[in-house]
């Protein structure tokens, strides 16, 4: 398995983490199938993940190798688009002689029934350096649909490997941002409702909030240093804005309600719904918690809102109809136009990422609560889940590829996530406790 | 000087005669004297022994009283706490997804209102609670105005506004459980809290 396949020499003098695009053939995008959010059916890709390929004896690599491949395997399945192939799980699954077009037997990989090959190989350059050079090949046009070449210390192969698997998603659902992505939920793990955080994968857990009351709906800033989110810390349900390193932040508490908080797309403001006025409307608030202005006007519940990813539209639930349903504002005109008539409870609404779906909780009788999913351009609902007792607070991963959600099939409530077809429907992580409300992170953009 | 001036002056004169008269007549007719003396003595021991069942029955008649006192105090104590028990222990009740106060919530309500014109101290918080159906962030709202509704009954009964305060679970702490309809029912309410 370990080939010397570098015959050129590897002259790249690379600071850490950049990479470059090797020169593929442009037309080569065309021919990837690009995967469409809106069909109506998700056909899964088989992709073939053989065993990296080694440069030399460099038995220092083994170790990140075989770790990086299961991680990489682990992520490109994680993603739902996938049917994977992989070394890591197919023992005696066919080789690499090389990881170029031209060391590669395309008929062997067709027959193995795949339409995708990731190839992989690894380094250690000359001042100790791990470097990675990694291609995605169409199998049946037997041409390269990218390639990529990472360099950094071995000890972060892992970040390496998950750039090649971000590039691969991207290739066919034409978005990034997922395996960078994290997100924040509620557990009672400790007994008491505290904030957590996690990676996409559901690794990495880490909890935010020790506050031994009730913490609820956490929130991510769009730059990815802030949450928001409300606890009875204090006795009242207050909103706290916590920067995530060193714990700096701002409180608000006004008498009544101060909950439900969703950032505005770019920018150091949120709303959120308070009650201090008598009745729950939504407010517009500054990152430090001051209020700027009202944006309901209701004498009836307003809450949980949730902007387009332009900020130009804000989602919300509203029980003015007399039962609660989405309704949608136009930050810029003021119009509020009602988006739900199915049923009489409906909420929960989340943006897509690319601001063409809402993903939202319907309650039908007979059917108990499911997650939905409306296209905006037409309206169209689609049930998400079905048969699996509550589901709720659907959230979209940054690339719009998959939803995390909430549900009670297994008795409790904990977290899972699926494609945004619905299908791969699967418990996302494993901790004690109950578990509720995950909100996914948003690709990060800096403020204005 | 009266009559019976009269009559004590002479027994302070007989008494000592009769002693004398006594101690004189010991050899000749001490048995009458005895006699006499023994049932005076007797007499004395008889009226000694009435006065006191008399303070005795007296002191029972208090010992009664005052039992009675405390049991009434006692009763009166218990009843009192059952009606501040009631108060904290029974809940207003309401329909799915709704705040609106039904004749069963008016009617515990108007017990509360009363208990509260009784106790003109106490302030008061307000609790609104939801099932766990439907979505969390939704319930939370839905208890705030469940405890609003509340507490305006209470302000239109009377009751000054500044004793009240509210605040919203939503569906964080039901009080039981279970995943029924008469759990649901149960965890639907607002609760009372003393301040």
């Amino acid at each position: 398995m370990k080939k010397k396949i570098w015959s050129y020499a590897t002259v790249f003098v690379m600071i850490f983490g950049l990479l470059i695009v090797f020169p593929g053939p442009s037309s080569s995008m065309d021919e990837v199938p690009i995967i469409d959010i809106h069909a109506p059916f998700l056909r899964k890709i088989p992709i073939a993940i053989p065993a990296f390929v080694l440069a030399g004896e460099q038995e220092a690599l083994l170790d990140a190798g075989e770790k990086g491949l299961e991680y990489f395997a682990g992520a490109v399945d994680f993603s739902g688009y996938f049917m994977v192939q992989s070394a890591h799980d197919t023992p005696g699954f066919p080789g690499l002689d090389g990881i170029v077009a031209s060391k590669i037997d395309f008929s062997l990989w067709k027959k193995q029934g795949v339409e995708l090959l990731a190839s992989i190989g690894l380094v250690l350059a000359g001042d100790g350096q791990l470097e990675m050079e990694c291609r995605l090949f169409d199998v049946v046009q037997e041409s390269l649909v990218v390639g990529k070449r990472y360099r950094g210390p071995v000890s972060d192969y892992r970040r390496m490997f998950r750039l090649f698997a971000s590039e691969v998603l991207f290739q066919v659902t034409g978005r990034q941002g997922l395996y960078e992505s994290r997100l924040a939920f509620v557990s009672d793990t400790t007994g008491h409702k505290e904030i957590y955080i996690c990676d996409y994968d559901g690794t990495g857990v880490r909890q935010i909030t020790k506050d031994q009351s009730i913490a609820l709906s956490p929130a991510w800033s769009s730059d990815g240093n802030w949450l928001a989110y409300t606890s009875y810390r204090e006795g009242n349900p207050d909103l706290f804005i916590r920067h995530l390193d060193g714990g700096r932040g701002f409180h608000v508490s006004k008498p009544g309600l101060n909950v439900t908080p969703a950032w505005v797309p770019g920018a150091f403001q949120l709303a959120a719904t308070l009650s201090f006025e008598g009745h729950q409307n939504i407010y517009l608030l500054t990152g430090q918690g001051k209020v700027i202005k009202k944006l309901t006007h209701s004498w009836d519940i307003d809450v949980s809102p949730a902007f387009s990813p332009d900020g130009k539209q804000m989602a919300f639930v509203s029980r003015r109809s007399g039962s609660p349903q989405i309704y949608v504002k136009d930050m810029e005109s003021g119009r509020v136009q009602r988006l739900t008539y199915e049923g009489n409870y409906n909420t929960s609404p989340a943006f897509s990422p690319d601001g063409r779906h809402l993903a939202f909780v319907g309650m039908r009788r007979g059917e108990g609560i499911n997650i939905y999913r409306m296209d905006l351009d037409g309206q169209r609902v689609v049930q998400l889940t079905q048969n699996s007792r509550d589901n709720e607070d659907p959230t979209w991963s940054p690339d719009g590829s998959l939803i995390a959600f909430t549900s009670s099939r297994e008795g409790v409530f904990n977290l899972y996530v699926m494609t945004a077809y619905g299908t791969d429907q699967r418990r996302l992580l494993s901790m004690p406790g109950g578990q509720t409300t995950p909100r996914w992170s948003l690709k990060p953009v800096r403020f204005e | 000087m009266s009559v019976k001036s009269w009559v004590r002056f002479g027994l302070v004169l007989a008494v000592p005669c009769v002693m004398v008269l006594a101690s004189c007549a010991g050899k000749t007719g001490g048995t009458d004297l005895a006699e006499q003396e023994m049932a005076e003595q007797l007499r004395q021991e008889e009226e000694a022994a009435r006065l006191a069942a008399e303070e005795e029955a007296r002191k029972a008649e208090e010992a009664r009283i005052a039992a009675e006192r405390l049991e009434r105090e006692k009763a009166e104590a218990r009843k009192k706490a059952e009606a501040k028990a009631a108060f904290l222990e029974q809940h207003v009740h309401f329909e799915f997804d709704s705040f609106a106060l039904t004749s069963e919530a008016m009617k515990v309500l108007d017990a509360k209102v009363a208990w509260l014109r009784n106790n003109p101290e106490v302030k008061i918080i307000v609790e609104g609670h939801c099932d766990e159906r439907g979505t969390r962030e939704y319930n939370l709202a839905l208890g705030d105005r469940r405890a609003r509704s509340v507490k305006q009954y209470l302000v239109d009964s009377g009751i000054a506004d500044a004793r009240i305060a509210t605040i919203s679970y939503g569906e964080e702490r039901p009080l039981d459980p279970a995943q029924n309809e008469a759990a649901w029912a149960k965890n639907r309410r607002a609760q009372f809290v003393i301040r």
